[in-house]
């Protein structure tokens, strides 16, 4: 008996509170529920703040875990740059003057982090938060290309601004681009145009390729662009085969190159994954082999310093492209160079390079419109020309979002001077050699008009 | 013929380490009954052991040297490790050898952690149902796996193969192919010949001791020997520890050829599950045979000639075969009737 | 219509539910949780979990494959995106109809073993679905890149109806309405309204009543004439539809479907969501997977500077000393704090949440001396 009265006062509560709920709460909020959208015009407004929220999404765990580590040490040297501590960085070599660390438009920057885990689910989600909770008004980050091409395509949703970091995907920029997505960093595209002339150099005319390639975005547009730029020197490629990231043991892979009867390999393979195969092809003893009368050769086209340590010694010799590098010796490089590694004991690498200056083409490119206004902040970013980066003279093309800079060829160093000193330039391919039409990837880059944070 | 060979040995190579670690996982079911999702785990602290042994091998001490200046311009920092301050030459030898020197740390550490583990937890789990063992080690397996990433943060350490094993052995010269056709890195060759040698161990030790007679009869009839006056469950707690050791070897030497992450036990407890599930649950030759036959068949399946044919073959390979041999023979390959359907 | 009508006891436990859902705006306000990004996956999640529970609750299989279904789920909706309509209703009709496909032909399949067989190929199945969907699959899948829209795909049932194609990327809709942030929650959680609405008749039904049967002693009831493997299996299809319709309404709130929601990982969060609540009961999965989503979406946030203002009550040195000790737990080492969350549950309260809540009530009630009590059941039994 007791149990059913127990019921009824139960249900007594719950229906006054229900009732309450519904009146105070629910009610009100349906109809408001735009209203954190704010009635401004654009996603994250922040000119009612005295701050400005940056959204920074890297791999902090997976394959790319370094590249994003080092990232996120790049980011917030950026942003204590740009809030005026530190020594300024690269902001007094920049050719633009607008930056006075000041913040930016003189608020200050305060910034949030995310674990992308290097999965595009994960990302998005990543992204989400920082744009619907925190308030972010530019997204940066990235480190896989799969990673950056959906981020980026929530961005456009969103109406928030992507400015991507390490990702080297031709599709980036290419039949994936956004109009709120941007790309410092080089591609796939470019890598080839510019390793080809030294491969012809070093390994003749006259070779056979295997390819091994991560399974994405990446992977697939680097084996294109490396296996055209290497077919025109006259090189024949085998059947490229296609392996899963964050794979680990690649030995099954490695095995039947021996015998496939080719003599260059090329390992499509980026962070971790180029870590393990990279070693693991030096341990089959693939590079004390000969094969048709000439020596094996290994050929990694994308290579940062970060993963030539994880490499170590098997990174001796080879070649590889990079969009910097810290040993450059302009202003810009060295100024970065020397805080970064006042502040973290090491050098910057290619991924923190990026995503700082990223950060800080955003920051500045928001001074000269006047305004965090996407579009506006878009229309100031689209072919702009800057200089003291360390790239060089560099160009944000407006017709697809991507920079044309110089690209180095790099090689790994024999008998390097210090634990840091692991690469070292070979060549420099020229902006004006690896500027392309950007009509040979198609894609679109969609509208300007924000899309209000639906 | 060339090719063949190569892949034969990649598989027999992966082979023997997924057989060790079914090999401890099967122990397990086999004594205590109970299903451990933990064992992965142990492997991956296995591995850690290596690490540490090298971390502390390589312990530095700095100084700054005001005289030189970094790359980037501030004082250089001179580091001298403690093991050459110490030992001398014999410092940056043992330095060279941590891998192998690891395996006299992992024994007795991983005896004491699998014997606290089966005393402090799993013991309370022999009368609770199997999806409950499933859940506790697997919740156990996630804390040991976070309590190394921790300490040891998320990114794989890289352990080198000692000097006299690098480089790549001319295999096929030994089978009278001609030189330089078919070679294999020595430390792999190593690593397939200590997985055979831990298993002809394991065999031995319950083949030809009295203490692996009563365990083998435990495990046949674990109330009768119990009847006999004989504390089964002491030597069933030691065969966990024997088990912990051997995942826990099998994951130091493991490491040249796989720099270890913290998730490394993750990644190999699904392939564990299977590999175990295929020889049949609580068969100790049936692991071992299906760990090689999984281990030969996702190498060959890795082949481009057979890639082409079958496009993704090399991705759902040892899952294709778990299913069909699951459907064909239901115990797996070798395992008795009636054990774990419910 | 007796299809609709509960027993009063549910029809409080439903009424109670939907307030706590409808109302999750409000309430989770306090805890920084109440985005629609967050809160969309709390009912997404829920949703899958209460389907979950239905197989695993209720017969005790212990499926490790049940991602697949949500992939399915995801994949489809997107292609009904890309090729029919923006629409949600065609999407998520296709999402459940293919997933159920999916689930009838692997629950055959699977259900001819149990036990850790049965789990092993679900598993296999699962893994199987996840790896082919990364690499050959491709074509259909995108692999690692993932799934989306884009603003030139076909749409034939748009375009019939003289949909003009915009400018920009159109988003889900439904009868016209588009479904951004809270739109989208709030018809994620009438979805799940009416999914826990089907799944409490499920329990009540005698169709349910043969799960637990069969749950209880499989041999027991083949000895008696019966037949459970049917029962078993349409228990796994309605399990896979469910896993099925919450991954369209993840493609709904999020027009885009990747490999890794198929990952054997995803399978058992679903596992730890279901186990963590309790297992068997209607509410426990629920609570279950907001307590995870919860921690992976904000704990996982916390850092050093948070924990800071946390314990500034506390002296200095002890205070460092605190937050060190803390921080293991909270931002990255999440995982930390939910692996042992998670053996604390199975080992002291198999029932999960749920059965740690009535032990309380059952204390309380017991210190003001009404109702005689009934000894609590190990499993529980609702």
């Amino acid at each position: 008996m007791s149990d059913s009265k127990r019921v009824i006062t139960r249900r007594q509560v719950i229906r006054t509170g229900m009732a309450g709920i519904l009146a105070t709460g629910v009610a009100p909020l349906v109809l408001s529920r735009n209203s954190w959208a704010q009635d401004k015009n654009f996603c994250n407004n922040p000119d009612s703040k005295s701050s400005v929220t940056l959204g920074f999404n890297m791999p902090l765990t997976g394959a790319y875990a370094d590249e994003g580590a080092d990232e996120q040490r790049a980011f917030e040297l950026a942003v204590e740059h740009l809030n005026g501590g530190g020594d300024g960085g690269m902001i007094p070599t920049f050719s633009s003057k607008t930056l006075k660390g000041n913040g930016i438009l003189g608020k200050k920057v305060a910034f949030v982090t995310g674990d992308t885990q290097t999965k595009a689910d994960a990302a998005r989600d990543s992204a989400r938060r920082m744009i619907e909770r925190d308030g972010a008004v530019m997204i940066s980050g990235g480190s896989s290309s799969g990673v950056a091409i959906a981020v980026q395509g929530l961005c456009q949703e969103m109406g928030v601004l992507f400015m991507a970091a390490l990702t080297h995907s031709n599709d980036t920029t290419g039949k994936d681009k956004k109009r709120y997505g941007f790309r410092h960093f080089f591609n796939a595209y470019q890598s080839g145009i510019a390793i080809a002339p030294t491969l012809a150099k070093a390994y003749g005319k006259d070779r056979v390729a295997y390819h091994l390639t991560a399974d994405y975005t990446w992977g697939w547009t680097q084996e294109e662009s490396m296996k055209n730029a290497t077919e025109a020197l006259g090189w024949k490629t085998l059947t490229p085969v296609r392996t899963p990231v964050g794979a680990g043991d690649f030995s099954q892979y490695i095995t039947p190159v021996l015998s496939s009867g080719a003599d260059v390999l090329i390992l499509n393979h980026y962070g971790f994954d180029m870590v393990n195969s990279l070693t693991q092809a030096v341990q089959f003893g693939l590079r004390d082999k000969q094969v048709n009368g000439k020596q094996f050769e290994i050929v990694v086209p994308l290579v940062s310093d970060l993963m030539a340590k994880g490499a170590g010694a098997a990174m001796k010799g080879i070649y590889g492209t990079s969009n910097w590098d810290w040993q450059l010796q302009d202003a810009g490089s060295q100024a970065f160079t020397k805080s970064f590694g006042a502040k973290y004991g090491q050098p910057p690498s290619q991924a923190a390079h990026t995503s700082y200056v990223q950060t800080l083409l955003y920051a500045d490119a928001c001074e000269r419109a006047g305004t965090f206004y996407p579009p506006e902040v878009i229309k100031s970013l689209e072919d702009y020309d800057f200089d003291g980066l360390g790239n060089g003279p560099t160009t944000y093309r407006g017709s697809d979002h991507q920079c044309f800079k110089d690209v180095l060829v790099v090689q790994g160093k024999e008998s390097p001077a210090n634990p840091f000193d692991l690469l070292e330039v070979v060549d420099t391919a020229s902006k004006d050699s690896v500027t392309y039409d950007p009509a040979i990837f198609g894609g679109e880059l969609g509208p300007y008009e924000p899309n209000k944070c639906t | 013929m060339d090719a063949i060979l190569a892949q034969l040995l990649n598989g027999l190579d992966k082979g023997g380490a997924y057989a060790l670690i079914a090999l401890g996982l099967t122990l397990v079911f086999g004594t205590l009954g109970v299903v451990n999702f933990a064992h992965g785990a142990l492997f991956m602290l296995g591995a850690f052991c290596a690490v540490t042994i090298r971390l502390l091998l390589s312990m530095e001490t700095v100084t700054i040297d005001p005289e030189k200046l970094s790359p980037w311009g501030t004082p250089l920092e001179v580091r001298t490790p403690l093991a050459q301050q110490w030992f001398g030459d014999w410092g940056s030898v043992m330095l060279d050898y941590s891998v192998p020197l690891a395996i006299l740390l992992a024994v007795p550490i991983m005896l004491i952690l699998g014997i606290v583990m089966e005393r402090g937890l799993i013991k309370h789990f022999y009368k609770r149902p199997h999806a409950e063992q499933i859940l506790v080690t697997f919740g156990l397996a996630i804390v040991l796996q976070e309590i190394v990433k921790a300490f040891f943060g998320p990114n794989p350490i890289p352990q080198p193969v000692p000097t006299d094993f690098r480089g790549a052995a001319d295999v096929g010269a030994w089978f009278g192919l001609q030189a330089g056709a078919v070679t294999y890195p020595v430390w792999r060759l190593v690593y397939l010949l200590f997985s055979v040698g831990i298993l002809a161990a394991v065999f031995a030790f319950l083949r030809f001791t009295t203490f692996g007679m009563v365990v083998r009869a435990g495990m046949a009839d674990r109330e009768t020997v119990g009847i006999l006056g004989i504390n089964i469950d002491r030597r069933f707690t030691i065969m966990f520890g024997l088990a912990a050791v051997v995942a826990g070897v099998a994951g130091v030497m493991y490491t040249p050829l796989l720099p270890p992450n913290y998730h490394l036990g993750m990644d190999f407890l699904v392939l564990s599950f299977v590999v175990v599930v295929v020889g049949g649950m609580g068969s100790l030759p049936g692991a071992v045979a299906a760990g090689f036959l999984l281990g030969i068949v996702q190498s060959f399946a890795s082949m481009t000639e057979i890639k082409s044919l079958l496009p993704g073959i090399d991705q759902i390979i040892i899952y294709l075969i778990a299913v069909i041999i699951l459907l064909v023979r239901p115990r797996g390959l070798l395992g008795r009737s009636g054990v774990m359907e419910t | 219509m007796d299809i609709l009508v509960l027993p009063r006891k549910d029809l409080i436990v439903f009424i109670c539910f939907a307030v706590v859902v409808l109302a999750m705006p409000i309430w989770l306000t306090p805890f920084g949780a109440a985005y629609p990004g967050l809160m969309q996956k709390f009912v997404i999640f829920a949703l899958f979990a209460v389907g979950y529970n239905i197989l695993f609750g209720l017969t005790g299989y212990l499926s490790f494959g049940h991602a697949a279904f949500l992939g399915v789920g995801s994949y489809t909706a997107v292609w009904s995106f890309k090729l029919l309509t923006m629409d949600v209703l065609p999407a998520l009709v296709l999402a459940v109809v293919l997933s159920g496909i999916f689930s009838l032909a692997i629950g055959y399949v699977s259900l001819r073993r149990s036990g850790i067989y049965f789990s092993i190929l679900t598993l296999a199945f699962a893994q199987m679905c996840y790896n082919l969907a990364y690499s050959v699959l491709t074509p259909i899948t995108n692999g690692e890149t993932s799934l989306q829209l884009s603003r030139l795909d076909a749409r034939v049932v748009d375009a019939a109806f003289g949909v003009v194609r915009g400018e920009r990327l159109p988003s889900p809709s439904l009868f016209g309405v588009e479904l951004g942030g809270h739109a989208g929650f709030y018809l994620c959680a009438v979805v799940l309204l009416v999914a826990f609405f089907v799944a409490q008749k499920v329990f009540n039904s005698p169709f349910g009543m043969m799960l637990k049967a069969i749950k209880s002693n499989q041999t027991r009831m083949s000895y008696t004439g019966f037949n459970t493997r049917p029962y078993a299996l349409a228990a796994f299809v309605i399990s896979g539809m469910y896993a099925g319709l919450a991954g369209g309404l993840l493609a709904v709130t999020d027009p885009l479907a990747g490999a890794e929601r198929m990952q054997w990982t995803a399978s058992g969060e679903v596992v730890l969501m279901t186990i963590l609540g309790g297992v068997g009961t209607l509410i426990g999965p629920v609570i279950g997977a907001w307590l995870i989503k919860y921690l992976e979406n904000i704990f996982s946030a916390f850092n050093d500077a948070m924990l800071h203002r946390t314990f500034s009550f506390l002296p200095d040195g002890l205070q460092d000393g605190v937050v060190a000790v803390a921080s293991k737990f909270v931002g990255e080492g999440w995982h930390l704090t939910l692996g042992l969350v998670f053996m604390l549950v199975v080992i002291f309260l198999p029932g999960g949440i749920m059965e740690g809540a009535r032990r309380i009530r059952m204390a309380f009630g017991q210190r003001s001396g009404s109702a005689p009590q009934t000894k609590p059941d190990p499993v529980p039994a609702e």
